[in-house]
């Protein structure tokens, strides 16, 4: 590359980091100024650095509890999305027959339905079950928005894995669970790293479908507590920017550590 | 196997043969249990109640036909919304394509902190849409928004960036393609990626120049990574709900609504549940529409590509 090539190629690189960069950069500047405060949201504080946001995101936003609400749900609907994927994948994977096929549309069909295309029966069904405002409630609709995905990923990477492998176990005279158990599941571990990234930052991002399921301030999950919290004090900016920079922390640790699997993750999860 | 003592293998070969056979389908019954629940039941349950004039909590509804359908013709707020989402739609997609490519190609040229910059052109895909709107109300809000500090620092007028619903409309199509733009990178990065070396050396030494080699090599090997990538944030745009929701609730008035964040506001803030499900089933129709007519189309050109 000639030189000034490269001097226009790292300036357009340098603008499009800082282009993506500016809104973490100003919530930082703004959740730690008080908000009589009037000066650009572009500086920092003048005086000194206030705390006082971040309490009141805490105290009357319930961000710490939203957190630990969105952790359990993330918990535990990337745990089962991972077992029941893994599950189906199997036959799906290894018995092509019409049914099979059948059921393989439907999985990819029900990919399509978008979240909020359902929301009027998905609430009245919820309510009738006595669902709403219960993890269970949240847990459940939000592993089906992800399974087909998952499932999908399985069955791909179950085709690509020979089945002598499985008969030779079958020939030791291991039967099929075990087979399952010893032989197959093992090997899925890198689809899993992917559905586990896949789930994880779906469930912990959702806002549309877990605002109107979840909506009192003790089950709240993180998206819609910033958002009510936003929306209630549009005139307290700097508490609301704090409250969405304490929501945002958990998954940067995940992405500095995990930088790797993510990008990876994400990659596989969107080419099919 | 016939060696083992007959006791036993008579017991074990009928429990292989029942593994083999079809009883390995209940392996896929609890994952398809959860989707005729939660998702089958409720979509045609939508179709019942999109027939009723429910509004969403009496216990008594009455049918009242196709009414709720002929309603969407008709309802101007509807037409807005609709429009609205084939902008999102089709204007994320556009924007998303060209960045997604300009910093795929740069970002796979040999430099210094390159690995740096594509974590940080990526990193906005893993955070939420809500704490982005929320963020980037700092940008564009009228007083004291990043934006209209700098207009005021060069003298200029200051300008309502959410509250004209033109330009909150386009607002909405730029946060949600800066934020969803590093899909586009990492998938036509991967795509140049795997593209082989071989060729493109071959093609050198045949005298082609860089811009002959970009427009006959590089383009019809990315044709896969361009599908996936369209069909994905298309898919995206016209599902946009988050950002819209925190930004401007839909307002001023109606102008700014997707078809999702209309559904939201007819069930709950007009109690009208029976119009509400009528949206959400046209909603569902056009993703099928587009996300089956695109894959068709891209199929169609990779087929007569690779002939």
């Amino acid at each position: 590359m000639r030189k000034s090539t490269k001097a226009l190629v790292a300036t357009v690189i340098i603008v499009g980091c800082a282009l993506q960069l500016i809104p973490f950069y100003l919530a930082v500047t703004t959740a730690f100024k008080e908000q009589s405060d009037l000066s650009s949201v572009w500086w920092f504080p003048f005086g000194e650095a206030t705390g006082r946001n971040f309490a009141e995101a805490i105290e009357s936003g319930g961000i710490l509890r939203a957190t630990l609400n969105s952790a359990v749900v993330t918990v535990v609907s990337t745990l089962l999305v991972c077992v029941l994927a893994a599950l189906a994948a199997y036959p799906l994977a290894r018995r092509r027959t019409p049914v099979n096929r059948g059921v393989e549309f439907l999985i990819l069909a029900v990919m399509m339905v978008p979240p909020l295309s359902i929301l009027v029966p998905l609430y009245s069904l919820l309510n009738t079950m006595g669902l709403l405002n219960t993890y269970a409630g949240l847990i459940l609709p939000l592993t089906c928005m992800e399974l087909p995905r998952a499932i999908f990923l399985y069955t791909q990477f179950l085709r690509s894995v020979p089945i002598s492998l499985e008969e030779a176990a079958r020939v030791d005279g291991a039967n099929r669970l075990q087979t399952l158990r010893r032989i197959v599941f093992p090997l899925l571990k890198p689809v899993t790293v992917t559905v586990v990234i896949l789930t994880g930052v779906y469930v912990w991002n959702e806002y549309a479908l877990s605002s109107y399921i979840m909506t009192s301030m003790d089950m709240r999950t993180l998206a819609p507590a910033i958002a009510t919290f936003f929306g209630a004090n549009g005139s307290n900016a700097n508490a609301a920017v704090a409250a969405a920079l304490i929501g945002v922390v958990p998954m940067l640790i995940a992405y500095l550590f995990l930088q790797k699997y993510f990008v990876k993750g994400m990659l596989a999860g969107a080419e099919k | 196997m016939s060696s083992t003592s007959p006791g036993v293998a008579v017991p074990r070969s009928r429990r292989r043969r029942r593994w083999q056979g079809a009883s390995v389908n209940v392996l896929y019954l609890p994952a398809l249990a959860l989707f005729v629940v939660f998702i089958v039941y409720p979509v045609i349950q939508g179709v019942s109640i999109a027939l009723t004039n429910w509004n969403g909590y009496s216990p008594t509804r009455s049918f009242v036909g196709l009414e709720n359908f002929a309603r969407i013709f008709e309802d101007p707020n509807f037409r807005t919304a609709l429009i609205n989402t084939f902008i999102f739609g089709i204007g994320s997609t556009i924007i998303q394509q060209v960045l997604g490519l300009l910093f795929a190609v740069l970002l796979d040229q040999k430099l210094r902190g390159r690995e740096v910059a594509r974590a940080v052109m990526y990193l906005p895909v893993l955070v939420s849409p809500v704490v982005m709107g929320t963020m980037y109300y700092l940008v564009f809000r009228y007083h004291q928004g990043a934006l209209n500090d700098l207009l005021a620092m060069f003298g200029g007028a200051p300008v309502s960036w959410l509250s004209n619903a033109d330009v909150a409309v386009a607002v909405i199509v730029i946060i949600n393609s800066l934020q969803f733009m590093g899909i586009s990178m990492i998938i036509y990065l991967s795509g140049l990626q795997s593209i082989p070396q071989e060729i493109k050396e071959a093609a050198s030494l045949d005298g082609a120049s860089g811009a002959r080699q970009f427009r006959s090599i590089t383009v019809p090997q990315l044709m896969p990574a361009f599908a996936s990538s369209v069909v994905l944030n298309l898919i995206g745009g016209l599902k946009l709900y988050d950002i819209i929701q925190v930004l401007t609730g839909g307002g001023p008035g109606y102008a700014t609504n997707s078809v999702s964040t209309l559904i939201g506001r007819t069930y709950f803030g007009n109690q009208s549940a029976g119009y509400a499900a009528a949206q959400g089933i046209v909603l569902f129709l056009i993703i099928v529409v587009c996300t089956v007519l695109l894959n068709w189309w891209f199929d169609r050109t990779r087929a007569r590509l690779e002939n």
